[in-house]
């Protein structure tokens, strides 16, 4: 019961934020980071949990805003099935790409989904009979539950948030099962893990769909709530700024991605009153500090300072003439 | 398409071929050495072309903006080497793609902000004026490309097969730790392999920049090219690396000619994607491929 304490006192809290707050403005802004949140989740379960990093996260959040806003406005289909359409080939795509990809060192998919989000890019510029080209398209209904409209800032909360919450659930459970912990195997040491009888391919593959699913899911509640997409929201850089959440929230746990999500929400926001363009030096200069001072692969950074503090303050107490 | 059609296809691959061959020589020559994948590669292209631009907008003759882009880009890869991977160069493959994915967002903001959104251009090396052959024309800028790509591999592969230092590389990407026993510095031969990847380069960026232009943002798929021709040649062969780009700059040039322009950067990764699919250690590549 104790490990769901956390869980349920975060669900709650989230989801009467609409019982008091009653400004339009924050409302979106928080909404905006639930469909942050569940495209961060997607990538901590597959640097945390499997260990392999994709730096095309924004193609599948770009497949399921653009699955949803196409079928939606051309087809007249249902948001709900367009949303799910949108998953499904989000997940195929995911796995196409992943199964030769995975079998191979990390850098391999670091590429391809490189490649894949500046395809994505591409093609939803040039299939302008689908997409509009650069102009995008717009006219996107809201999501409807029978007769009721969740188009209002206080609806759309309570959907996106509630949507993020049993993706949250979802991710803690898979983390905490079979799965999830034959995957922190096989980023530990895949050779050994392999030997255990886990088809690690198959596990990291199934990880990256479910990546894809979460991420295009996000997309899709992002158009039906801003009711327009267009190309230049896609974009290798929206990728690397999900990846440095990730990474900055920590990869020990799932929650990791909620403390990211925020860290890309709200670090922009005091960025632009420095200077707008700096945001992405801060970002990548990030990355890098993180990775110099991290210690074990995956570890939180403030984990690794830590340790690195109190081993030269041990040091130092140790040693009488303060030498090495 | 006619015959003639053909061949000025066949002309301007063979001028992004080059791009892209010494695109993927500057992967191979670090991941030789380290077994590391610079995600910053392109981003070295690109500053390569926009520093020849700055050096030229100073109002230097044309050589000397090429030597002096390049003797930047080459003095920034070493102090990247220094700053960011060496202390990596134990970690994780994961630590180091995510280093070197922040130093390619580092030097493309960086690139923004000191060029602005633009693309830039520089005067070709040697005039305008187009020759004849046949019907097809190609621009005296492709043979300066395709002129300069020879030396350079040519030059490299004599250094890697006759001098002492050379083979010491070799060894280290044999075995470094077999080389070390041979009292090769290692770290030495890491902080060479980046400078020389660095050089490299930015000789393509300064190359290409009179034909094609070049903006911040042609890093990334620059980058993602040069990978694209060194896995279709096999990662970690020079020669593969060589093939595979001119293979890709030709298909690519034909693709244009048969789809249309507009899809003409996703055939790079169509071509990756199969290669990773059929045949993961590329055309030329060694018997064993990178599995974990």
């Amino acid at each position: 019961m104790r490990r769901h304490a956390g869980y349920l006192v975060f669900a709650v809290v989230v989801m009467t934020i609409p019982a008091y707050l009653g400004d339009a403005y924050y409302l979106s802004l928080l909404a905006f980071m639930a469909t942050r949140f569940m495209m961060a989740m997607g990538l901590s379960l597959l640097l945390g949990q499997a260990g392999q990093i994709s730096l095309g996260q924004a193609a599948f959040v770009g497949i399921g805003a653009y699955s949803s806003a196409i079928l939606t406005t051309r087809l007249a289909v249902d948001p709900w099935l367009a949303m799910l359409v949108g998953a499904v080939i989000a997940a195929l795509l995911a796995g196409l790409v992943g199964i030769p990809t995975l079998k191979l060192r990390g850098y391999y998919l670091a590429m391809a989904t490189l490649g894949i989000n500046e395809i994505v890019h591409i093609l939803l510029m040039q299939l302008k009979g689908l997409t509009n080209g650069t102009d995008g398209i717009s006219g996107i209904p809201s999501l409807r539950l029978g007769g009721l409209d969740l188009g209002g800032p206080k609806a759309y909360h309570l959907v996106a948030w509630g949507l993020a919450l049993v993706m949250l659930r979802f991710s803690l459970n898979l983390a905490q099962s079979r799965v999830g912990r034959s995957l922190r195997a096989l980023r530990r040491s895949e050779p050994a893990a392999e030997s255990l009888g886990i088809d690690t391919a198959r596990r990291k593959v199934q990880v990256f769909m479910l990546a894809a699913v979460f991420a295009s899911v996000a997309g899709s509640l992002d158009a039906y709530y801003i009711h327009y997409v267009s190309p230049e929201s896609y974009t290798i850089t929206f990728s690397i700024i999900l990846i440095t959440g990730v990474i900055l929230g920590g990869l020990g746990t799932i929650w990791g991605a909620l403390w990211g999500t925020l860290a890309i929400v709200i670090l922009p926001e005091l960025l632009k009153r420095v200077n707008e363009d700096i945001t992405n030096l801060v970002f990548g200069v990030l990355l890098i500090v993180i990775m110099l001072l991290q210690r074990e692969e995956g570890g939180s950074v403030l984990e690794s300072v830590k340790a690195r503090l109190h081993e030269r303050l041990s040091r130092r107490a140790s040693s009488d003439s303060g030498g090495e | 398409m006619t015959f003639d059609q053909f061949l000025q296809y066949i002309f301007s691959g063979i001028t992004s071929g080059s791009v892209y061959a010494l695109t993927a020589i500057g992967f191979t020559l670090i991941f030789s050495a380290t077994h590391i994948i610079n995600f910053s590669q392109g981003q070295m292209v690109m500053l390569g072309g926009l520093g020849a631009v700055a050096l030229h907008r100073a109002g230097l003759p044309l050589w000397a903006c090429f030597l002096g882009a390049v003797a930047a880009v080459t003095l920034l890869s070493t102090g990247l080497e220094r700053a960011a991977i060496r202390p990596l160069l134990r970690k994780g493959v994961l630590a180091q793609i995510i280093a070197t994915v922040g130093a390619a967002f580092v030097l493309e903001t960086a690139a923004m902000v000191a060029w602005g959104r633009e693309a830039l251009s520089l005067p070709a090396f040697s005039g305008e004026t187009p020759l004849v052959v046949g019907k097809a024309t190609i621009i005296p800028q492709t043979l300066w490309v395709l002129g300069l790509t020879i030396v350079i591999v040519v030059v490299l592969q004599v250094f890697y097969r006759r001098s002492l230092f050379g083979t010491a590389i070799r060894a280290c990407a044999v075995n470094p730790t077999a080389a070390r026993l041979q009292g090769i510095s290692y770290q030495k031969v890491v902080l060479f392999s980046f400078a020389l990847s660095g050089a490299v380069s930015a000789a393509a960026g300064v190359m290409i920049t009179p034909i094609s232009f070049m903006s911040y943002s042609s890093g990334a798929l620059l980058g993602l090219k040069g990978f694209a021709a060194a896995t279709l040649g096999g990662l970690g062969n020079p020669l593969g690396a060589v093939a595979g780009g001119y293979i890709l700059g030709i298909v690519e040039a034909l693709g244009i000619g048969v789809v249309s322009a507009g899809y003409k950067d996703a055939i790079a990764f169509v071509i990756l994607l199969l290669v990773l699919f059929l045949r993961p250690a590329g055309l030329l590549g060694a018997r064993v491929v990178n599995r974990h």
